[in-house]
């Protein structure tokens, strides 16, 4: 096992019980809010430039570079600028930021309030899921610790910087975890992503400058201040540095989050004891979705070992190698692993109703296309699909991707790409062979389709 | 479920709507409507009716339908009545990949419903959702606030038995006591 | 100003102009369809997708192309930005899709609709789209609601243009009807019963591109080609009171506000007079309307003359041009 900067002290390492770490003062006791004071005493360009030099990427999804995308914010004067925590872990297969913000809250709110200050912000929000109830009474109780000990409010810690954070419950919307959707939610309307330009870093919230980053990127922002950012980019290969949380699912025998440095093999994680402890019941593992639901899916073969023969491993660049011809993405880190006993059709129906589920509605190709989607391979699992029926859902996903207003339409076509792709004769054996389905009513029932004739 | 008399948030909801309005710049009180709709579903038998939305939407000085198209947007709220606990199984990708569909179906026979359906004594409303960001202890439910994990049918069972025997007023994802308690700021 | 290149038409263009709007400016085949963007009202466009353009040059400064199809009713021109439509067949096909897509669901109930023949979606689906359709499953279905005694609301037809709800916000004292529900279920709604009412509600009709909204007072009375579009004013206490009379004889079957050649409306115009003032005796008939686009209204009888004298305009343009001096009378440009 690596080093951990996030999820260390959370539990004790001998007798594994919770150690507390979820007050202020467990906290405090593991050395909390040292980076805040270590902050407040620089230049908010400086802390900029730190995490710049840290080569912290956006943790939730995209992999933008953090420092960066701190840089391009407006600062129009007279006019407030904002942050806002993405914690609308919705991303299928990812479940970090809810066990962080549930054992580490204050890890949150002090990296919240240093990249606050980075940004010159003094009103901040925490846009967390509606699902995560607990978890937003969890950040309220912390929050309201923290104002009580003058980290939070007017001339925090006396350093003449003021700031309010508040936590805001979304409502069950996958498409809020967007940033210019998350903004519409945060706004008080329907979630429906923003056409872009202008960015968020010049108009967001409320039409000012606002920076929107996950949970895992701002608790980041603390390990960087504390340890220095040389320090942290040390940690890791290449362009992937520092450690990432890794939501691991699905047929391992010991699911759960982990905090790998960047750069471990991809076979270590899955096998090592240290991590998922290797497939449950001793099955084959067949495919693995590296990043979250809406990366590519990619066969055993090629999860372990790039198309050049090269040990895959957990960074950016080794999971994306070859492209999406024979790579993935890291995504979100939502590890989820397949048994040779899943059926690849069956599973990408089920992300394909997830889309077209969490669809916003407002354009056409990712309104109308997701549904057409999710009824043909509906039509397929049910034993009347035909070969034509494979080629017009490789048809239908190249003309969603990139015609939509936001990501989800590649995050829709992605899946079924990829599931073609690399498992296409799984799909000519449903359809050639449908006396082999059972059990296919089930789905009619969960999507109240009309059986097809 | 719902009487004919106007909604009225009780004194201790009403003062925490006022708190939290105050969260957001002056005359951006719109922001506050997923939190306000959020206690609105728990005072009122965890569903919005018409009224209910209207009487929000008089609160924070928006439009009637401004209410409507945002509480129909978001999958959390409901506008029918439902049961006072409201089952709410993760369906998608991992808790698939775990038994989610045993657990709906288990559900389904043991209480006599269909998904979208509820009891006929009101006790149970039975939906099935998508992920719940608990993917490492798949397959899982939510009911209220409370997030059961790592299900079997035993424990599926066990869970109902207790909510059949404890429950006496609608549970909702805001849950009553934290209203009564307040936030403290 | 920046320059633009948009299929090979070069125009220069004030700063903050899109790229649709630039194609207007150089007119002609090269003007991307519109499904959702209306220049009459804010902050409208980007929802339909049909008129999504290759930028395979950014601009001078950065003329890195874009990765990604662009809607051109949202994208700023920018000085050396080079545009692909038409000349770009990857283009085509993706429109082609879009086309299939806004058609996916709609009941193609044209023969009892009466926006045919007037209908963007269907202009659309001649010019851009395939002639069969590949998707083989019900079509979404909706309640019917009822908004009131004067709009007609078909949901099955809408095509979440959102300029019905932009209208109300930015037109009228209140919105009623806004877009519900999510996904491919969105619909647009009053939610409770409620009757869309007030002064200015009717201009919904007229900027809905499709037959999602129409006018009740004109219901099945007549399809649109075998009535007589005449360019029409009254005084008006409520709006300018410049309007489109559609006459069938002498009998004012309807009333719309006058749209120009990419069907937007110019003035927008009172329920009075669109529902209510069904006489010729209301009004001072200016002369028929010419119809631009090549919709089966223009088929009609008169727009031959229409057209006859567009071309005598035309000829008599050219020869003034010459100073070729032929007197007094007809050809005289001050004298039409």
């Amino acid at each position: 096992m690596g080093r951990q900067l996030l999820i260390d002290n959370i539990k004790d390492p001998v007798t594994g019980a919770l150690t507390g770490i979820n007050t202020l003062e467990g906290y405090r006791a593991h050395g909390g809010y040292k980076a805040l004071e270590k902050a407040l005493k620089l230049k908010p360009e400086e802390i900029v430039t730190e995490v710049q030099k840290s080569g912290l990427r956006g943790r939730g999804g995209a992999g933008f570079p953090t420092g960066m995308k701190w840089s391009f914010i407006a600062k129009p004067p007279g006019v407030p600028r904002h942050l806002v925590c993405n914690a609308d872990e919705s991303e299928p297969g990812t479940f970090k930021d809810r066990y962080l913000m549930h054992h580490k809250p204050h890890l949150l709110i002090e990296g919240m309030i240093i990249s606050s200050f980075a940004l010159g912000a003094n009103l901040s929000y925490i846009y967390i899921r509606g699902e995560m109830m607990v978890q937003y009474h969890i950040l309220q109780k912390a929050i309201d610790e923290a104002y009580a000990a003058g980290l939070l409010g007017k001339n925090i810690l006396n350093s003449g910087f003021d700031l309010d954070l508040h936590v805001h419950p979304g409502a069950g919307a996958y498409i809020c975890g967007e940033e210019t959707g998350l903004i519409e939610s945060l706004e008080g309307k329907r979630g429906n992503p923003r056409i872009k330009p202008p960015f968020p870093a010049i108009s967001g919230v409320w039409n000012r400058p606002t920076v929107v980053n996950n949970v895992e990127t701002l608790a980041a922002i603390v390990p960087i201040l504390n340890m220095g950012a040389e320090e942290y980019a040390k940690i890791g290969i290449g362009k992937s540095t520092g450690t990432k949380l890794i939501s691991a699912s699905g047929h391992i025998n010991k699911p759960g989050v982990y905090e790998i440095e960047l750069g471990v093999p991809v076979e270590e994680f899955i096998y090592s004891e240290s991590y998922c402890g290797g497939m449950k019941g001793g099955r084959k593992l067949k495919a693995v979705v590296a990043g979250g639901s809406s990366v590519p899916i990619l066969p055993a073969e090629l999860i372990l070992k790039t198309a050049k023969g090269e040990p895959r491993l957990m960074t950016y660049e080794s999971l994306g190698d070859g492209g999406f011809a024979t790579g993935t993405m890291l995504g979100s880190g939502g590890f989820i692993v397949m048994d040779e006993s899943t059926s690849v059709v069956k599973n990408l129906f089920n992300f394909t109703r997830f889309y077209h589920h969490e669809s916003c509605g407002q354009c056409s190709p990712c309104r109308e296309g997701t549904g057409w989607m999710e009824k043909i391979l509906h039509k397929i699992l049910d034993g009347h699909g035909t070969v034509a029926d494979i080629d017009l859902l490789w048809d239908i996903q190249g003309k969603i991707e990139g015609k939509t207003i936001c990501p989800l339409g590649e995050a829709a076509a992605w899946p079924v790409a990829a599931a073609i792709r690399h498992f296409r004769p799984e799909f000519e054996e449903y359809v050639k062979n449908p006396g082999k389905i059972k059990d296919v009513k089930h789905y009619y029932r969960l999507n109240n389709l009309e059986p097809v004739n | 479920m719902q009487n004919n008399t106007r909604p009225k948030f009780s004194p201790e909801a009403y003062e925490l709507i006022q708190r939290i309005i105050k969260r957001y710049p002056e005359g951006k009180q719109k922001s506050a409507i997923l939190p306000v709709l959020h206690i609105a579903q728990a005072e009122f038998n965890g569903w919005l009716s018409a009224p209910v939305m209207d009487y929000v939407a008089g609160i924070l000085s928006i439009k009637p339908i401004e209410v409507y198209e945002v509480a129909s947007f978001y999958s959390m709220f409901n506008l029918k009545p439902v049961g006072k606990c409201v089952i709410e199984v993760c369906r998608t990708g991992p808790c698939w990949l775990m038994g989610a569909e045993d657990v709906v179906k288990h559900i389904e026979k043991k209480l006599g419903i269909k998904e979208g359906e509820t009891t006929k004594d009101g006790m149970f409303t039975l939906k099935t959702v998508e992920c719940l960001a608990a993917c490492g202890t798949a397959p899982i439910m939510q009911i209220g606030e409370t997030y059961h994990e790592s299900l079997s049918l035993e424990k599926v069972d066990s869970i109902l038995n207790d909510y059949k025997t404890n429950t006496t007023e609608s549970i909702s994802h805001w849950d009553k006591k934290h209203i009564a308690q307040g936030l403290k700021e | 100003m920046p320059k633009v290149t948009i299929d090979g038409q070069t125009i220069e263009v004030p700063n903050g102009t899109t790229i649709l709007e630039a194609a207007r400016m150089i007119g002609g085949k090269s003007v991307p369809p519109a499904m959702c963007y209306y220049s009459k009202l804010k902050e409208t466009g980007g929802y339909c997708r049909t008129c999504i353009v290759n930028v395979s040059k950014g601009s001078e400064k950065d003329p890195r192309p874009m990765p990604k199809p662009v809607p051109s009713c949202r994208t700023t021109v920018m000085d050396g930005m080079e545009v692909q439509n038409l000349t770009s067949p990857a283009l085509l096909e993706a429109r082609a899709g879009v086309v299939e897509f806004l058609l996916l669901n709609h009941p193609l109930d044209c023969p009892i609709c009466d926006q045919a023949g007037e209908c963007h979606l269907q202009d659309l689906g001649y010019e851009n789209g395939k002639s069969k359709t590949r998707y083989e499953f019900a079509r979404r279905e909706f309640e019917p609601i009822d908004i009131g005694e004067k709009i007609k609301l078909h949901m099955k037809r809408c095509i979440h243009c959102f300029r019905c709800v932009k209208l109300a916000d930015q037109l009228t004292p209140n919105r009623y009807q806004g877009m519900l529900n999510r996904g491919d279920h969105s619909e647009i709604s009053t939610y409770i019963q409620h009757a869309v009412d007030n002064e200015f509600s009717g201009n919904m009709i007229d900027v809905c591109p499709v037959g999602a909204l129409t006018d009740k007072t004109f219901r099945f009375k007549s399809r649109v080609w075998f009535v007589k579009p005449e360019d029409a004013h009254r005084k008006c206490p409520t709006c300018a009171g410049k309007a489109r009379i559609w006459l069938k004889g002498e009998e004012v079957l309807r009333v719309t506000g006058r749209k120009d050649k990419y069907g937007e409306v110019i003035d927008w115009i009172c329920n009075e007079c669109r529902f209510d003032k069904k006489k010729t005796s209301d009004w001072v008939i200016e002369g028929p309307t010419h119809i631009d686009h090549h919709s089966v209204i223009s088929m009609n009888h008169y727009e031959t003359l229409v057209d006859l004298k567009h071309e005598t305009d035309n000829h008599r343009k050219q020869l003034t041009n010459k100073k070729v001096n032929l007197g007094q009378g007809a050809l005289d440009p001050n004298n039409s």
